[in-house]
């Protein structure tokens, strides 16, 4: 069983800030890290190849200090890392970084061992568009699965997999193919710490690192910006609401007292809401 | 609806948004707004109408026709999504009809969304960014090779007819507004709750225009071998509720949660909750409101122990009237509540909801008082 889990390098959002004056992110010192959806998608990676053994190897795309991503995701037990690096890929949109992820994903096939499952995260936290891996599944023509909340079984012999998938208003069971592309939903279990071997290992071991003529592609009009159909016009900052919130006045007040204040002040507000209310509440 | 207003041709100078790209000759017959109506298990999601009601001002901006897209089961269901999308303004719907649309799978609705868009060329798609929508839009914008901008809070057209889609970055701290360049459709997703419900319009019925699906059940590798309902389907109308009641860390502690539900329960609200609850395990995940969960846009919704970061104030902007509840004067929330209350939520709360009982038991209505 061969498995691939594309990660991505992503800053630290709880730590981003934005520049009150130039509306510009202030990426100076912000620490990156592995998108947090991605773990998901490595830990249920790493299961699988517990219970049918193989090999996981982490897919990411990004400048050369993605490498530590990708370093930390051998810690935790995954087998190869592989990095596609490339100025060619700067300004990518998800067709574009779909269109390079593919391509690196056929070339690992064909260098290490075609993947019997792709994996990826449900989302980024920068981006945040979900829209890479539907990408890539179409592009390497695999089978779609996304937001899976757990898989179910495999059946390697005939290459079958049963999935749970979240679906508006309940969860859908479907029984699909190999090979197929996986979104993983966040769920409770928590990466694993990776063991010491893991760790001496990550520090060892080599990093593939591909350029996009490495990776086998050959039309660099496909990446990058130039390979983007989508472009970011303008920057600006969300208008502020032009009024603050009256403030309940609760200076030596029962707070039985500000409450009938707030309540008068509600409906003072939505004079409606008091017929809804009354007709929709179980008093 | 009314007026539909034409704008005058674009001034070619101005070129694409700005930019000297010029749209290529073969894609300049992709005209209209389309929207995908999502039609689930019998129930067509209402971020559809939303989004009807986005595409008519769209399509009456650009002077086109609004088209209405279902796929479904030849079923009763399937031809009352054909009234509805009608019903909220679209002039034309795109309609296949087959057994195998019966439930959503990926491979089939591509397929079905793709031909009728090679067919029928429109110049901008919009879908619901459900787990439906966002599944169809991903697989069916790299099958088309053309752009597709997620999440969108704003749409609009420009002098020169393409379409400027905004949407929050960095957790909403900042908004970004994107083109599709030299590529059609340009495709936006949008989220439920994001836009308003527009008003149902009393038009008739009008053209369906019917297409084939040349695909076989035996090509579909996927199979949907059971549905979960999640069994609380309230949960899944939390987006939808008209008040909403949430608490954040400054509950203190998971038994005062139940103190949120008796207000909830009280003035016939739903609750929910800030992101660091669920990761404490003391909610429900599709509970939480924000960026990463869901969005409301209730009448009343009232925040206790929320600091109202910005992942969390892109989730509730669209409330009519915000109450927030927060021991700190200067936490962010008040910057964008309506009535802010300096308290401590764990006693506010049941003294709220006391005050609430009062005031709307039967006969008891504000003048008797
Ligand atoms: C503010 C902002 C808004 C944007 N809006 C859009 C938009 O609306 N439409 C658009 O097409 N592009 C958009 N982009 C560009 C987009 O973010 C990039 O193309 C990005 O490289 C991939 O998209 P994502 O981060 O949304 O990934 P998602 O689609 O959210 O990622 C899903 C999964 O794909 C995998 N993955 C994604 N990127 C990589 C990678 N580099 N290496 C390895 N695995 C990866 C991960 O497993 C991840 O969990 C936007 C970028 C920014 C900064
Ligand atoms: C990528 C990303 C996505 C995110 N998505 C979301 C999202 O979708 N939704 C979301 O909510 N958050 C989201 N967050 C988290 C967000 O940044 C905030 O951390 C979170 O909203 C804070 O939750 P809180 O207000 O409950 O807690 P805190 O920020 O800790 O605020 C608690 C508040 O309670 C007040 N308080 C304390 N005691 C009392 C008391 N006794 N009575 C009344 N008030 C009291 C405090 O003054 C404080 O203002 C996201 C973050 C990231 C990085």
């Amino acid at each position: 069983m061969h498995i691939v889990v594309c990660i991505k390098q992503v800053p630290d959002s709880a730590q981003i800030r934005v520049h009150p004056v130039t509306n510009t992110i202030m990426r100076q010192g912000v620490p990156t890290i592995i998108n947090p959806y991605d773990l998901f998608a490595l830990e249920e990676a790493l299961k699988v190849r517990d219970l049918h053994g193989g090999e996981v190897t982490v897919l990411a795309m990004g400048p050369p200090m993605a490498e530590e991503a990708l370093r930390k995701a051998l810690t935790y037990g995954a087998n190869r890392a592989v990095l596609l690096t490339d100025r060619h890929f700067a300004g990518s949109d998800t067709l574009a970084t779909s269109f390079a992820l593919s391509q690196a994903i056929a070339q690992i096939g064909n260098s290490f061992g075609v993947p019997d499952i792709v994996f990826t995260g449900k989302q980024t936290i920068d981006g945040d568009t979900a829209q890479v891996g539907p990408g890539i599944a179409k592009r390497l023509n695999l089978v779609q699965l996304t937001y899976v909340a757990k898989i179910t079984s495999i059946d390697l012999s005939a290459r079958s997999i049963t999935v749970e998938r979240l679906s508006e208003g309940g969860t859908q069971v479907l029984k699909s193919q190999l090979p197929c592309l996986i979104t993983m939903l966040e769920g409770k279990t928590v990466i694993r710490r990776g063991s010491l071997d893991d760790a001496l290992r990550a520090a060892r071991s080599a990093i593939v690192k591909w350029s996009a003529a490495e990776a086998g592609i050959g039309d660099i009009t496909k990446c990058g910006l130039r390979g983007s159909p989508t472009v970011v016009k303008r920057v600006f900052a969300p208008t502020p609401r032009e009024k603050k919130a009256v403030q309940i006045d609760t200076t030596e007040k029962r707070v039985h007292d500000i409450a009938e204040e707030v309540v008068a002040c509600i409906f003072t507000h939505q004079p409606t809401l008091q017929h809804e209310l009354t007709s929709a509440g179980s008093v | 609806m009314g007026t539909r207003k034409r704008q005058a041709p674009p001034p070619a100078a101005l070129g694409r948004a700005g930019t000297k790209k010029d749209l290529p000759d073969h894609f300049k017959s992709y005209r209209h707004v389309w929207v995908f109506i999502e039609l689930e298990r019998g129930q067509v999601h209402p971020v559809s109408f939303e989004l009807l009601g986005e595409g008519r001002r769209l399509a009456d901006q650009l002077g086109v026709q609004l088209a209405g897209v279902v796929l479904g089961p030849p079923a009763d269901s399937t031809r009352h999504a054909v009234a509805e999308a009608f019903a909220y303004d679209a002039d034309l719907v795109y309609l296949v009809e087959k057994p195998l649309l019966t439930d959503y799978r990926n491979e089939a609705f591509t397929k079905a969304l793709t031909d009728l868009v090679n067919a029928y060329k429109p110049e901008i798609l919009l879908l619901g960014a459900t787990t439906l929508g966002r599944d169809l839009a991903g697989s069916v914008a790299t099958t088309l090779l053309t752009g597709l901008t997620a999440d969108c809070t704003g749409l609009d057209v420009d002098a020169d007819g393409s379409l400027a889609a905004t949407r929050p970055t960095f957790g909403g701290s900042l908004l970004c507004t994107i083109y599709t360049l030299n590529c059609r459709p340009q495709m936006a997703t949008v989220r439920p709750r994001v836009m308003c419900m527009p008003q149902r319009s009393n038009k008739p019925t009008g053209r369906v225009i019917r297409h084939d699906l040349g695909m076989l059940e035996e090509e579909i590798v996927t199979k949907v071998v059971g549905f979960l309902s999640d069994g609380q389907s309230e949960n899944a109308n939390l987006a939808y509720a008209d008040v909403v009641v949430a608490g954040g860390l400054g509950l203190g502690a998971a038994d005062n949660l139940q103190l949120l539900k008796n207000l909830a329960q009280t003035i016939g609200g739903d609750y929910g909750c800030s992101r660091p609850l669920v990761q404490k395990g003391w909610m429900a995940a599709d509970r939480q409101i924000g960026q990463t969960g869901k969005t409301i846009r209730p009448k009343l919704y009232i925040a206790a122990g929320i600091s109202g970061a910005v992942q969390h104030r892109v989730g509730v902007e669209g409330a009519d009237l915000i109450v927030a509840i927060n021991t700190d004067p200067n936490a962010p929330i008040f910057d964008f509540a309506n009535i802010g209350i300096v308290a401590d939520a764990v006693s506010f709360l049941p003294a709220l909801t006391e005050v609430f009982i009062r005031r709307l038991a039967p006969g008891n209505s504000s003048e008797l008082r």
